[in-house]
């Protein structure tokens, strides 16, 4: 069972302070969905988490042992992170792009085996675009190509999934298709990650939320504490409705009260999914 | 490398993978062919024609066990052109060729970008100033290794010095390097102009250094071929094993790092390949343009953007590409040589020109 751990952890680049003093833990098992507006930090977060940022101050432990201790590839073998910009633009085909998340495994002189190819199918089927398996990633969709990079993620076997805005580029379908695979990987003991701007999908299918606000992790835990319309409408500068859907789920509405809202540039996080 | 990528693999579990291989290998093994072809005719064909059956009979005499090829219907003229002036000389331009389509290939792969070429970072400036520095100083009379040891080593040293300029704080941004590359180059092609004009009184000199710089593989002998060889086959070794962190470069540095690839290593060692490759080319046949910036293009455009492909087949088809060059020089203006750098820009520019013409009129049409 893996834990992803932040310890007090804070990014500053030139001195600003883009993530600050936060503590939170990434538990197998769970999906962790990461809530707040454009530039909250959800995304220098991810990356602290994946190891790709350095944290300037604070840390983060992999199983109680320091991240920085495991080298490029055995974090490689343990996270893997899907950005938010997937854009390629050479033509690989999507077997060559999903084959990549064997990269960690392999040796420098060793050939792509057996067990790697089942792997990589595996990943194609499980992330539904085996049918696209020959065409070239240029080629696709944004969603498309979105579902081959989870499937590269999928094939690195890392217990530990981080995905920034994944059902950015989807229509809804296919969102959802995306989140019913991380609650699914979750429930195989994955640990996900997800940077999500839908909040009633994050209501839906998070099992754990940190709500985030300029750097700083106003609050965290179970979905039905955290997702408090004076909390969202603190965070978010909105106007949140709270209703239930058929089966129970919470349902929010957001709404501008246009007099009221101090400053309009912040209004691009709102419940819906932005493009 | 080849032989490894061509080699059916047990692995394939679907219809798809076979059929990529089975192009692979179809591909490889016609460039394979090729390049026989292109040996054989860059020995039969020249200022004198050697017929490609004596050919063989040299070549055979020479590297089988003595006395197993009987050698008396060939003459004495005939078997010296053969083993000691043209074998040595087709080789040295495979070699050459391949070096720098392999160069290419990753410096490609390494700033992203199709249109680059192996001496984007000074490396054939700094050779070239290194050759000139040696013919100027009258230390290419003394021996056959200094010009190739001075362009080598000017080579080397102008990648170290772009690479240590493009560094900051343990990262080199590869828009930096190209750059800094671009700058230093013409920093010393200026200084090479100096040396130029500084001889241009000693008439000899100045037409040995002109002469130089235009590229060429005259009079290379099997000194060259081993001056050449262990630094192309070091170079190839250190691009065979960086195949797939090239691959996954083109995806970006920030996946690449994800994936488990030390980002800044595999630079150092892509350029350390790259600068290997084309030192040791610049130092035996002097400056050769488009070969690298060409071939590992059209390589791609058959066989699509896997280093595991583009790399041997680069290899294949720079090394076939230079032999015929360097059979056009020498026979185009019979009995006059023409400069190999004049017959690789004459075909290589207007294929980089169309290449880029149909890459704008793709873009358009996206």
């Amino acid at each position: 069972m893996s834990t992803l751990a932040l310890h007090n952890a804070g990014v500053a680049i030139d001195g600003h302070w883009l993530l600050r003093g936060a503590t939170m833990t990434l538990r197998a098992g769970n999906v962790t969905a990461f809530l707040g507006p454009n530039g909250s930090g959800k995304t220098t977060l991810l990356c602290v988490l994946a190891g790709l940022l350095t944290p300037s101050a604070g840390h983060v432990t992999l199983h109680g042992q320091d991240l920085h201790s495991f080298g490029r590839r055995a974090l490689a073998q343990r996270i893997a992170f899907v950005p938010q910009d997937t854009h390629v633009s050479v033509a690989f085909t999507v077997r060559e792009m999903v084959e990549m998340g064997r990269h960690p495994h392999l040796r420098r002189f060793e050939r792509v085996r057996q067990r790697d190819h089942a792997l990589v199918e595996d990943a194609m089927r499980r992330a539904d675009v085996w049918h696209l398996a020959r065409r070239p990633v240029t080629e696709l969709s944004g969603g498309e190509r979105q579902r081959v990079i989870i499937a590269r993620s999928l094939a690195t076997q890392a217990d530990v999934l981080l995905l920034d805005e994944p059902t950015a580029n989807l229509d809804i379908a296919h969102a959802l298709d995306v989140l019913d695979l991380c609650q699914q990987l979750a429930h195989e003991g994955k640990a996900i990650g997800l940077a999500l701007h839908d909040i009633n999908a994050a209501a839906r299918y998070a099992t754990h939320l940190v709500l985030l606000s300029a750097g700083r992790l106003v609050t965290q835990g179970r979905p039905e504490d955290v997702l408090q319309a004076a909390q969202l409408n603190q965070v978010f500068d909105v106007c949140t409705d709270r209703t239930h859907a058929a089966d129970g789920t919470p349902v929010f509405v957001f709404y501008r009260d246009r007099h009221e809202a101090s400053n309009p540039d912040e209004g691009a996080a709102r419940g819906e999914t932005p493009s | 490398m080849n032989a490894r990528t061509a080699v059916m693999l047990p692995g394939s579990t679907t219809p798809a993978a076979h059929h990529e291989r089975y192009i692979t290998t179809r591909v490889l093994g016609a460039l394979l062919a090729l390049l026989c072809l292109s040996l054989l005719a860059g020995i039969s064909l020249g200022s004198i024609n050697v017929a490609p059956g004596t050919v063989a009979t040299v070549l055979a005499a020479n590297v089988l066990p003595h006395g197993w090829i009987d050698v008396r219907k060939v003459s004495e003229a005939d078997s010296v052109i053969v083993w000691l002036i043209r074998t040595p000389r087709v080789l040295v331009a495979a070699l050459v060729g391949a070096g720098l389509a392999l160069a290419g290939a990753q410096m490609q792969g390494l700033f992203h970008n199709p249109l680059a070429s192996p001496d984007l970072v000074g490396t054939s400036a700094g050779g070239a100033f290194g050759a000139v520095l040696a013919i100027a100083c009258g230390l290419a009379t003394r021996s056959l290794w200094y010009v190739p040891l001075l362009a080598f080593l000017g080579a080397m040293g102008a990648l170290c010095a772009v690479y240590a300029i493009a560094t900051q704080r343990g990262r080199t941004p590869v828009a930096t390097l190209l750059l800094a590359g671009v700058a230093l180059s013409a920093l010393i092609g200026a200084a090479t102009s100096l040396v130029i004009s500084l001889q241009f009184v000693n008439y000899q000199v100045a037409q040995e250094i002109v002469f130089w710089l235009m590229g060429g593989l005259d009079s290379r002998t099997w000194v060259h071929v081993s001056m050449i060889a262990p630094c192309v086959a070091l170079g190839a070794l250190i691009a065979g094993a960086v195949r797939r962190e090239l691959d996954v470069l083109l995806l970006g540095e920030e996946a690449a790092a994800s994936l488990g690839v030390d980002v800044e290593h595999i630079k150092r060692l892509v350029l350390t390949s790259a600068a290997l490759l084309t030192g040791a080319a610049v130092a035996v046949s002097g400056v050769i343009g488009f070969v690298g910036l060409v071939v590992p293009h059209m390589v791609r455009l058959l066989m699509g953007p896997a280093h595991r492909r583009v790399l041997p087949a680069s290899a294949l088809a720079g090394a076939s590409c230079v032999i015929v060059a360097d059979v056009l020089a020498r026979t185009v203006m019979r009995p006059e040589e023409l400069r190999l750098g004049i017959i690789t820009a004459a075909f290589g520019a207007p294929f980089f020109l169309y290449l880029l013409l149909t890459r704008a009129r793709d873009a358009a049409v996206r």
